[in-house]
């Protein structure tokens, strides 16, 4: 095996201008591989994680536009009964008994946290800046004990929110919109007309625009009075658990006990998971691509030595070396070029991968980064390594079959 | 006399571009030592029938033996194991590798067997150089060498592993009249003194004269031995 070995590595030696062409194929392909993948995955952890971070694993909530009954079917059940043009029954979107449905949640061996809110459309007034938005009537300990709002504070404290019936935290997008400071008093109007002034006591950024242009925070009871509701007005339950993952599975199960829409998160941010799903499509493909395209480059420059050394591989068979040997020979060949490709990628990789991660990006009013996110693993750096060698073996074992195949007398008699 | 060769009914046909009987049951016997030659003209069947003895052409009707061996029927790795301890070849080119040095490309079959360490196959190639007097240019890549300092590397490679049977196609067919004489004057000595078994076709009258036992093939027979 040794003597295989050799004379593979005297043919690579022999020809240093197309061996390196050849690696350098490999190393364009798996260098890009690896920059495209950590990028894409970066992208993908921040999207996720900050969609993690923001919204609730599950979210329990009154959905009043789910089909409902009509009162023919239930005092006919079973007839033919057709309602036309059924108007909405006005419901409110309380969930009834909420206090004590997050107790028992709160019991589930599952569950690090929950928080029972009430969130309403809002408008918000300051000077003649009219804003859409939204507040969210919270308990703020058990809200930090979600989503961390204490780690999220741009300016005032959180504990303020506590001390001050009339006061409001502020996403930082919105107060920057109605150009609002913390101290100043944003009229609040909602939208059965009751309005309300409060005092902007602090301000949050989750980093997701979409949240941070709309939302404030306000006490449960402040929020109650601007609707003018009861003590008991809660329309949303949300729900931390320890493992997200179980989201899936412990929603339709709170759904069932209660009775009340329970949603998990993955459908909550369906759109955000396309984007990671079609990001891992794109890097898998165009990764590839240029492996399949370093792959022909290895197929035809082997194809082209054994093509050169037909002459040296009948004279290797007529004395003695096995088809296997002869096969051997080339498979190595291509094997080292796959290897040393592949490790020059990973390196060249972990450059592109430095430099981009180097690259100041304002993610403008919908992400609030200031650098592309990269991931830095060795997992990928692993999956390139067996890309590149998979890809070289198998573009290297068709020539490399075809010599171990070729009949020495052929080509000894047709000199 | 110890026989190292035996034919028995040797039979071949081409099937391209029709049914063609090459070989009409050859039946040979080669001694240990004999410098045979195998004469005849184009077409004979002459260069066939050394491809079935040396073991590469496999497709064939009739029994092989080389050293007490039946040789018919074994697969093509044992027949190519059996080639790099039994065999050795010289062709009308010298098929060397053309990356490697003289000594590499004699140590490469020997370095295959595997029979002696790395040092005693460098010890014996360098052996075989001195014997055929090409030992200045052990450490030179092959194709800085004449045709006739090429042909001499290639016996000796084909010698490294001292093989019972030295089997050459037209080993002089591209050589001028001096490196022919020289390479004659070889395979005389190897036989004589060393006792080495060759079988060489050639279409050198002159080469076939001078060797010990000629055999003439006519229309895929034997016409005269």
């Amino acid at each position: 095996m040794t003597l295989v070995f050799e004379i593979a590595k005297t043919h690579l030696l022999s020809k240093p201008k197309q061996t390196i062409v050849a690696m350098l194929g490999v190393t364009f392909g798996i260098g890009m591989f690896v920059a495209m993948v950590s990028l894409m995955t970066g992208l993908n952890d921040m999207t996720e994680n900050l969609a993690m971070t923001s919204s609730p694993d599950i979210h329990i909530y009154h959905d009043n536009t789910l089909e409902r009954k009509s009162i023919a079917e239930e005092i006919n059940p079973g007839g033919v009964n057709v309602v036309y043009h059924s108007k909405p029954k006005n419901e409110t979107p309380k969930v009834r008994n909420a206090l004590r449905m997050a107790e028992i949640i709160r019991k589930h061996p599952e569950v690090r946290g929950v928080s029972a809110q009430l969130t309403s459309q809002v408008f918000y007034n300051y000077g003649p800046i009219q804003l859409n938005g939204q507040v969210s009537g919270v308990d703020i300990l058990e809200e930090d004990r979600l989503f961390n709002i204490q780690g999220k504070m741009k300016q005032g404290r959180m504990e303020d929110l506590i001390v001050n019936q009339d006061g409001i935290i502020m996403g930082t997008g919105l107060a920057r919109k109605l150009k609002a400071k913390t101290g100043d008093r944003v009229v609040i109007t909602t939208p059965q007309g009751f309005t309300m002034t409060l005092k902007i006591v602090g301000l949050f950024q989750m980093g997701i625009g979409a949240i941070d242009n709309v939302k404030s925070y306000a006490n449960i009871s402040t929020v109650q009075n601007i609707l003018q509701r009861d003590k008991s007005y809660l329309t949303d339950i949300n729900i931390k658990l320890y493992d997200f993952n179980l989201a899936k599975d412990i929603a339709p199960e709170f759904q069932k006990t209660f009775g009340y829409k329970a949603e998990d998160w993955e459908t909550a941010n369906a759109t955000m998971l396309l984007g990671v799903i079609i990001r891992n499509i794109l890097t898998y493909s165009v990764s590839i691509t240029l492996l399949i395209v370093a792959g022909f480059g290895i197929y035809n420059i082997l194809n082209m030595t054994i093509m050169n050394k037909m002459k040296d591989i009948a004279i290797l068979k007529a004395m003695g070396f096995s088809g296997g040997d002869v096969k051997n020979i080339f498979m190595i060949q291509s094997l080292t070029i796959g290897l040393l490709g592949s490790v020059l990628g990973l390196a060249i990789g972990f450059l592109l991968s430095y430099l981009i991660a180097q690259a100041p990006f304002d993610g403008g009013d919908v992400l609030s980064i200031d650098h592309l996110p990269v991931n830095f693993k060795l997992k990928y750096y692993v999956v390139g390594i067996l890309f590149g060698v998979a890809t070289t073996a198998v573009a290297g074992y068709l020539p490399s079959r075809k010599a171990a195949k070729l009949d020495p007398i052929e080509i000894i008699r047709g000199q | 006399m110890e026989n190292v060769l035996r034919t028995h009914k040797i039979t071949k046909y081409f099937y391209d571009p029709e049914k063609f009987q090459v070989l009409k049951g050859i039946d040979l016997t080669v001694n240990r030592g004999e410098f045979l030659s195998l004469v005849g003209k184009s077409g004979c069947g002459k260069s066939t029938l050394m491809y079935i003895l040396s073991t590469m052409d496999t497709d064939y009707e009739g029994e092989l033996e080389i050293s007490g061996q039946r040789l018919t029927g074994k697969s093509l790795n044992e027949l190519a194991a059996f080639r790099n301890a039994h065999i050795g070849f010289v062709f009308q080119f010298h098929y060397l590798l053309p990356e490697f040095t003289a000594l590499q490309n004699i140590m490469i079959p020997a370095l295959k067997l595997a029979r002696y360490s790395r040092a005693e196959v460098e010890a014996r190639a360098y052996a075989k150089l001195e014997m055929l007097g090409i030992q200045d240019f052990a450490r030179k890549p092959t194709n800085k060498l004449s045709g006739g300092q090429q042909q001499r590397v290639a016996i000796a490679r084909a010698l490294i592993n001292d093989p019972d049977i030295i089997m050459g196609d037209e080993p002089t067919g591209n050589l001028d009249s001096y490196n022919t004489h020289m390479v004659f004057d070889i395979f005389a000595e190897l036989t004589h003194r060393y006792k080495q078994t060759i079988i060489a076709v050639t279409h050198d009258d002159e080469f076939a004269r001078k060797s010990d036992r000629i055999i003439e093939m006519s229309d895929g027979t034997i016409i005269s031995n």
